[in-house]
C-alpha cells in the first residue's frame, strides 16, 4: 500500500470495514507499530515529530474520550499539551458549534454527533496544517455532514490537506478531490476523483437492450453488459446517442459508466469477492 | 507499506518551529487530568473529607490530651494513604479503558515521557495531600493537649510523607503492570489481606512476609523509631512490588499496540 496527500486537497481514503483503513491511519499517527515500511507527516516519521498536534490534527475515533471530563476541560486538556492559549479553547467550540452549555457537560452525556464536534475541534486545536480523519461524519446529522464538508472544503482551499476515510462512497464523493480505495490491506485503486469517477466509457439503457445492443455494434461500438440490463460502452456520450437515434433506439439513461464501475468495485469489496487487479467486474 | 500522509505546504506557508512539551507541563496536565473527571473529583472530596472526620474526632475525644503533632499526624494521612493510590492507578489505566490513550499518545507520541509524567504528577498529589493533612494536623493541635504538641522530630514528618508517596507508587506500579483498572485496584486492596492469611495459615511465610509484605513494611514509617533492617526490609519490599512491576509496567506502555 502506497499513497500521498498533498496541501491543498482532501483524500477520501475508501475501504469496506475491516480493510485497512483505521489500521492505516493508526501507522501514520504511530500507534500501531508497522511490520514493514514506513510513513511520513510534514516528511517526517510522526514520531519524530516535536509537536504532532501542531502540525497534523487527529480524529481517530470521537467516542473514545473520557466519559466523566466536559467538553471544554477536554479541549483545555489538549491545549496545554499543544501549548495553545486556552482562549483557543472557546474559539473553537464556536467553530465547531458546540453552545457553552453543552461544553459544560460531560462527554459521557453526549451523542456521538456532538462528540464528532468534540474531536474535530480537538484535531482543529493546534492550528494545523494537515488533518486525519476516521469516519469523521459518523454519528452526524445531514445538516452536520453538510457543515463538516464545508469545514474541511475550506480548510483545503487555505492550502491544508485532509485525510478522510469513510465506508461510504458517496459521503466522500461529495467533498473529495482525490480518492484512495483499498480493499484487504492493498490499494485497489487511487487517482484524482474526476478521472476514477468519469472518463472512459458510457453506461447506457434502453427500453429494448436486444436493438441498443444491435445499434450500438451497427455503429461499430463494442458494449458489455452491465447490471439493470445496462451495457457499458466504450465511447463518448455522443457517439453512443447517435447510434441510438439513428436506430430509433428510446434511451432510458446514459451517463458517464465509471462512476458505477468504481461504485462496483465498492460493492464486490464489501461482498468480501475482491477483484485483485483493482478492475470492476 | 509506503504511506505519505500530508507533505508539508510548500515554501510560501511560513513554518513556525514547534517545540516539544516540557516535561513540567505534561506533569500539571496529568495532575489535573486526576482531578478533572466526576471519579477523579469525587475520590479526592472522599479523601478530604475523610481526613477532616479524623482530625476532628481525635481532638475531640476524649484521648486528645495525650495526641502531639505527630500523634494526630499519622491517622489524618491514612485515609489518603488508601484512597489516593487508586487515583494512581486509574491515573494509567483510564486512559486504556477509556482509550484517551488514541489522544494523548497522538499528541505526545514518545510513550515514555507520559508514564514519567504520570509518576511525577502521583508525586505532586501525594506531597499536595500531605501539605493538606499537615496543615489540617496543625490547625487541630490547639484542641490537644499535649504539653509540647509542636515536638515533632524532623524525621517523623519525612517519613509520613514516604509513607503517603510509597502507597500512591504502588498505585502507579499496578496500573501500569495491569492495564485495568478493576484488576489493579482489586489486587492493591486484596494483596495486604492475602499476606496476612497466609502469613499466619502457612508457618513457611512468615518470615517472606516480613520482608515483601508491603503494608507491613510501609507502616514501620509510621512506627517512631526505624532501625537499618527496618529500612532494608521497606526496600526490598518495594523493589518487589513497586520497581519491578512499574519496569515491567513501562515495557508494556512502550510496546503495547493503541485502539
Amino acid at each position: 500500500m502506497s499513497f500521498r496527500c498533498t496541501p491543498g486537497t482532501v483524500t477520501g481514503f475508501l475501504g469496506p470495514n475491516g480493510a485497512g483503513k483505521s489500521t492505516t491511519m493508526r501507522l501514520i499517527c504511530g500507534l500501531t507499530p508497522p511490520t514493514g515500511g514506513h510513513a511520513t507527516v510534514a516528511g517526517r516519521p510522526y514520531r519524530q515529530l516535536a509537536n504532532p498536534g501542531r502540525e497534523v490534527g487527529i480524529l481517530l475515533d470521537a467516542s473514545a474520550q473520557h466519559p466523566g471530563r466536559t467538553g471544554r476541560e477536554t479541549l483545555t486538556l489538549a491545549a496545554h499539551l499543544l501549548r495553545m492559549p486556552t482562549s483557543r479553547v472557546a474559539e473553537l467550540l464556536a467553530r465547531v458549534d458546540l453552545p457553552a452549555a453543552a461544553a459544560r457537560k460531560r462527554v459521557g452525556d453526549y451523542s456521538l454527533g456532538m462528540r464528532q464536534r468534540l474531536g474535530l475541534a480537538q484535531a482543529l486545536l493546534g492550528e494545523p496544517r494537515a488533518l486525519i480523519l476516521d469516519e469523521p461524519a459518523n454519528g452526524l446529522d445531514p445538516e452536520g455532514i453538510y457543515w463538516m464538508r464545508g469545514l474541511l472544503r475550506d480548510f483545503a482551499n487555505r492550502g491544508g490537506t485532509v485525510l478522510l476515510s469513510s465506508h461510504l462512497l458517496r459521503e466522500v464523493e461529495a467533498v473529495a478531490d482525490r480518492l484512495v480505495m483499498i480493499g484487504n490491506g492493498r490499494v485497489v485503486a487511487q487517482g484524482a476523483k474526476d478521472e476514477l469517477l468519469s472518463g472512459a466509457g458510457m453506461r447506457v439503457r434502453a427500453v429494448d437492450p436486444a436493438a441498443l445492443h444491435h445499434a450500438l455494434a451497427a455503429a461499430g461500438l463494442s458494449a458489455t453488459p452491465a447490471d439493470g440490463g445496462a451495457l457499458l460502452v466504450d465511447a463518448t456520450a455522443e457517439a453512443v446517442g447517435r447510434a441510438a437515434a439513428a436506430a430509433g433506439v428510446v434511451l432510458l439513461e446514459l451517463q458517464p459508466g465509471r462512476a458505477r464501475g468504481l461504485e462496483e468495485m465498492f460493492l464486490s469489496l464489501t461482498n468480501g469477492t475482491t477483484t485483485p487487479e483493482g478492475t470492476a467486474r | 507499506m509506503t504511506v505519505t500522509a500530508p507533505a508539508r505546504a510548500t515554501a510560501t506557508v511560513a513554518t513556525p518551529p514547534h517545540s516539544p512539551v516540557p516535561l513540567w507541563r505534561l506533569t500539571a496536565v496529568e495532575l489535573r487530568k486526576m482531578a478533572d473527571t466526576r471519579s477523579g473529583a469525587s475520590l479526592l472530596a472522599v479523601v478530604g473529607l475523610l481526613a477532616a472526620a479524623v482530625v476532628t474526632v481525635l481532638s475531640l475525644s476524649s484521648d486528645a490530651p495525650e495526641f502531639d503533632f505527630g500523634g494526630l499526624l499519622g491517622p489524618t494521612v491514612l485515609p489518603a494513604a488508601v484512597l489516593l493510590p487508586v487515583l494512581g492507578v486509574l491515573s494509567v489505566t483510564s486512559e486504556w479503558s477509556q482509550r484517551t490513550t488514541l489522544t494523548t499518545y497522538a499528541l505526545v507520541p514518545r510513550r515514555m515521557r507520559v508514564a514519567a509524567a504520570k509518576v511525577l504528577a502521583a508525586l505532586a498529589l501525594a506531597v499536595l495531600a500531605y501539605a493538606a493533612c499537615l496543615a489540617a494536623t496543625a490547625a487541630a493541635l490547639p484542641f490537644a493537649g499535649d504539653p509540647d504538641p509542636w515536638h515533632l522530630p524532623a524525621s517523623a514528618l519525612g517519613k509520613a510523607g514516604l509513607f503517603l508517596v510509597v502507597n500512591v507508587l504502588l498505585g502507579v506500579a499496578f496500573g501500569m503492570l495491569l492495564l485495568n483498572s478493576a484488576l489493579a485496584i482489586v489486587l492493591y486492596f486484596v494483596l495486604p489481606i492475602a499476606w496476612s492469611i497466609l502469613g499466619e495459615m502457612v508457618a513457611a511465610l512468615a518470615r517472606p512476609a516480613e520482608w515483601l509484605d508491603l503494608s507491613v513494611t510501609s507502616g514501620l514509617l509510621l512506627e517512631p523509631v526505624m532501625t537499618g533492617r527496618d529500612w532494608a526490609r521497606l526496600g526490598a519490599s518495594v523493589a518487589v512490588w513497586i520497581v519491578l512491576p512499574m519496569v515491567l509496567g513501562l515495557v508494556r506502555v512502550a510496546r503495547r499496540e493503541i485502539k
